[in-house]
């Protein structure tokens, strides 16, 4: 699986780095995670505000800083759909 | 499959598929899951009903802590500064979360991207006053100022459209309204709304006018911006956003608030009446650009800047002069235009600091003459 934050550096951006890091704990899932701070890379998927959570190239939010439960929810599905293609 | 959808064909109806929703855990009934939605409205009035009554008790509440609890004298100067700490720090805090929770509520209904759809392609003039009004209810922080302009003007947002949100967005906020209403009351509020507004919807006009697209740096018209769908929130979930939206933006700015009430409170009670007239009154021409300049390299949100406003007017500045300087050191700061130096030439902020500074101005002036 593969999650990007999509962000320009800003303070929440941060935090929702630590949020996914927690989610991932949580579930139990492996996953590469990255930062992506790039202005042009953001915009390619559409994101008008940041921080934006991109799980498997899916923007699964943008603007906030989710919970981690729902962090984990989004990252369980997407593992589900995974297994699922496999 | 991707999210992300190019071109316009990506609305909300298809949307429904993309996020799965947390909030439903997976094998609640749907007997339960009805009592589950009537909770949170329930526990919603109960606690609105609880607001009202308690603001309505505040100032008994007040005057008997100050003078009947802490047994302090009305007309001694302590008496007086206590007594206005203990009824406009809760009034004020009461205020914020009732107000910053509807709109927070109300942002679940906007978005950029709805902004931006109603937005774009549209005349100008029509366009600006458009862009000024949904600056207010778009849920916007400056540190996405650069997506946000890329986004905007990429699809088709003309230029002067894009600077009249940019300029309401961060100027007429809630939490300015709240505190000005709480503190100074209610025509006041109006008054920099209206005041915001009308800035923004000029400057941006005149932007638009001086036609500085070239002014732009060229890649962000080069810009492949993609388009998401985005899903209709629940009405349980929108109720949630607005709970979330108190817990933040009251959560970071309640320090600045009481901080601010206190300093308010002391001046109130030691420092002289007409102390600040001779500086920044009505009769100091030079005090309104005095003021501007003063408050651009300021950077402060509402909630900082509104003890220091309260301890001006309190001691006789003019409004206009203190409208002018709160409106400098929230619209235009120095940070923002490190961030949109990204996406604009060093001339077209000068031109953006210059216009909306000009906008500022007049109004401090005409402020000045009228009230």
């Amino acid at each position: 699986m593969n999650i990007k934050i999509l962000g320009t550096g800003c303070a929440n951006c941060k935090k929702l780095y630590a949020v996914v890091e927690e989610a991932l704990v949580q579930t139990g899932i492996q996953a590469e995670l990255a930062k992506v701070e790039d202005v042009q890379i953001i915009m390619r998927y559409g994101v008008m505000s940041t921080p934006a959570l991109v799980i498997d190239e899916m923007v699964v939010s943008a603007g906030k800083v989710p919970r981690v439960a729902e962090v984990s929810s989004w990252v369980a599905t997407a593992a589900m759909k995974e297994a699922a293609a496999i | 499959m991707s999210a992300v959808k190019r071109g316009c064909c990506a609305g909300p109806a298809q949307a429904s598929n993309i996020v799965p929703t947390a909030s439903m855990p997976a094998g609640v009934g749907p007997a339960e899951r009805d009592w589950s939605l009537y909770r949170r409205p329930a526990a919603l009035a109960a606690s609105l009903v609880a607001w009202f009554v308690s603001y309505h008790y505040l100032p008994v509440f007040a005057a008997w802590f100050t003078y009947d609890l802490l047994g302090l004298d009305p007309a001694s100067r302590l008496g007086s500064s206590v007594a206005f700490f203990v009824y406009d720090a809760p009034k004020v805090l009461m205020l914020l979360v009732l107000v910053v929770y509807v709109v927070g509520i109300i942002r679940t209904f906007f978005s950029p991207a709805t902004t931006r759809r109603m937005l774009a392609g549209r005349r100008e003039s029509v366009g600006n006053v458009m862009a000024a009004s949904l600056g207010i209810v778009t849920p916007f922080c400056s540190c996405s100022a650069v997506p946000l302009f890329i986004g905007f003007v990429t699809a088709g947002v003309p230029l002067g459209v894009t600077f009249s949100f940019l300029i309401a967005a961060p100027m007429v906020n809630e939490v300015a309204l709240v505190l000005l209403y709480g503190l100074f009351g209610w025509e006041v509020a109006l008054l920099y709304v209206s005041m915001g507004l009308l800035i923004a919807v000029v400057a941006g006009w005149v932007i638009g006018r001086l036609k500085v697209e070239r002014l732009v740096e060229p890649w962000v018209y080069e810009t492949m911006a993609g388009e998401v769908a985005e899903e209709r929130p629940l009405f349980t979930e929108r109720l949630r956003t607005g709970l979330d939206a108190v817990r933040e933006i009251v959560g970071k700015v309640w320090p600045y608030v009481l901080a601010g009430i206190a300093v308010g409170a002391v001046i109130h009670g030691y420092v002289p009446e007409d102390f600040m007239a001779s500086i920044m009154g009505r009769g100091a021409w030079w005090s309104v650009p005095l003021a501007v300049l003063a408050g651009v390299p300021m950077y402060s949100n509402a909630a900082g800047i509104i003890p220091i406003v309260q301890a001006l007017l309190e001691k006789g500045a003019a409004l206009g002069t203190v409208l002018a300087f709160m409106m400098a050191v929230i619209a235009l700061s120095f940070p923002e235009m490190v961030i949109l130096r990204r996406v604009l030439t060093p001339k077209l902020i000068a031109v953006f600091v210059g216009v909306v500074a000009s906008g500022i101005l007049i109004v401090g002036y005409v402020f000045n003459l009228v009230v």
